[in-house]
């Protein structure tokens, strides 16, 4: 019997050394049992490497930042449709969802489907109020505030002991030791990231993280916990391991029940010398490692493609404990060619 | 005292503890011990082996016994629930 084929258009090809999540998720959804793909690549720069990956990505579309509008951005997703016949879109970055979530309808009516956080979700989760998210459904959180101003900065020690982490509104964080330092990496976040500056208390222990998915009614789909093994100096996991441990695992279950998470995401945990969990973000959509997730047993990009298209999905019960993911770099060579198409006609 | 149930050690003394994705290696002399302490054997029992079995005394013994149950314990190895036993 042949699989149904569906059309997937995925963001975050950016396969870099602070990596976007696209070319883990369509790998994973090529190799999904319950049904074929062509997979349609959305990229934001002609350098994103998923570009140039032919035998993972069919076709490739320039799209618009989303600084320039929700419009500008249906605009480009209307033309990508007619050509293209979408089914489902798959957005990885974080900057890109909410004009994401605030499209969904329309693009539903298009007959493109989603599956993501609910507006209040994805606010209620941003770093800004992760203090008050925590207060509400009982996480333990380090301290954190937002800051507005430079001139703020002295002030923090009375709030906090250093060091602390300094961290931009969706991505970068830097652990600064002295107020001069929280002062450059003040500066240096703001020009790239913008207001506000999140400073959250630092906290010494072993970086955990969990991935799953919420079917938005309070059910947790797939959920696996991997402990970071390699951490690039951007903080990025470039090795783990699956683990089985039930406090991360009962956790991920009270997110997703307690605020009936719809969609992917990842909790980053660390766990200090008193074997105490604080929960330090969340990412409101699959991490960069989420295919760990297909080598343990749980494909969950496959299970969110079905979600969105309206499916019953049964929650997967069980994963591999002690499964590694190592990442490694690898250069394509690429004809210029490819890439003026790219840089020029912004379809390739 | 228990090794907890799920934690694993290979025959090249590589020991892995799947709740926290951490991983050890003991010398031979150490995968005897954990292997024995897993088994559930007592302290007397271990010690009359490895007497029996090495050019060593009972002082030195219990002192790098509890030195690498400090360990175990310190890297959660053991099941807290069954310490009473020990």
């Amino acid at each position: 019997m042949t699989k149904k084929k569906i059309n997937i258009a995925v963001t975050g090809l950016n396969a870099i050394d602070s990596p976007g999540p696209g070319i883990a998720v369509i790998r994973s959804l090529r190799e999904a049992v319950s049904f074929d793909v062509r997979i349609i690549g959305l990229a934001y720069e002609s350098l994103e490497p998923g570009i140039y990956m032919h035998d993972l990505i069919d076709k490739t579309y320039q799209i618009p930042y989303p600084s320039a509008g929700a419009e500008s951005l249906i605009s480009r997703i209307e033309y990508i449709h007619e050509k293209e016949k979408l089914d489902v879109i798959i957005p990885n970055f974080d900057a890109e969802l909410l004009p994401f979530i605030k499209l969904e309808k329309r693009l539903k009516d298009m007959g493109i489907h989603l599956f993501l956080p609910t507006e209040e979700q994805f606010n209620e989760r941003q770093k800004i109020n992760l203090p008050d998210f925590g207060k509400k459904y009982h996480i333990k959180v380090p301290h954190s505030k937002a800051v507005y101003s430079p001139a703020e900065i002295p002030g923090l020690v009375n709030e906090f002991n250093y060091p602390v982490v300094v961290k931009g509104k969706y991505y970068d964080a830097d652990i600064a030791h002295t107020q001069e330092q929280v002062q450059a990496y003040f500066n240096k976040i703001l020009n790239k990231w913008g207001l506000p500056i999140i400073i959250q208390q630092f906290v010494k222990g072993t970086e955990y993280n969990a991935t799953g998915l919420g079917d938005g009614k309070g059910n947790t789909i797939a959920a696996v916990p991997m402990r970071k093994q390699y951490i690039t100096d951007k903080g990025k996991a470039w090795g783990g391991i699956s683990i089985d441990d039930e406090e991360i695992l009962k956790m991920t279950d009270h997110f997703v029940s307690s605020t009936k998470w719809r969609g992917g995401f990842e909790l980053e945990l660390i766990k200090d010398f008193t074997n105490t969990f604080y929960l330090l973000e969340i990412n409101p959509r699959m991490p960069a490692w989420i295919y760990l997730s297909v080598g343990v047993g749980q494909n969950i990009p496959e299970a969110l493609t079905k979600l969105a298209l309206g499916e019953k999905v049964e929650p997967y019960q069980h994963y591999a404990v002690g499964k590694m993911f190592i990442r490694y770099s690898y250069d394509m060579i690429v004809d210029v060619e490819e890439f003026h198409r790219i840089s020029t006609m912004g379809e390739i | 005292m228990k090794i907890k149930k799920n934690v694993a050690i290979s025959e090249s003394g590589y020991i892995f503890n799947p709740s926290t994705g951490e991983s050890f290696s003991v010398n031979p002399t150490g995968i005897e011990i954990f292997n024995m302490i897993k088994e559930g054997k007592k302290i007397e029992e271990i010690e009359q082996l490895i007497l029996k079995k090495y050019n060593t005394d009972k002082d030195t013994f219990e002192k790098d016994y509890q030195d690498f149950l400090g360990f175990l314990k310190q890297y959660l190895l053991i099941d807290t629930h069954d310490e009473k036993e020990d």
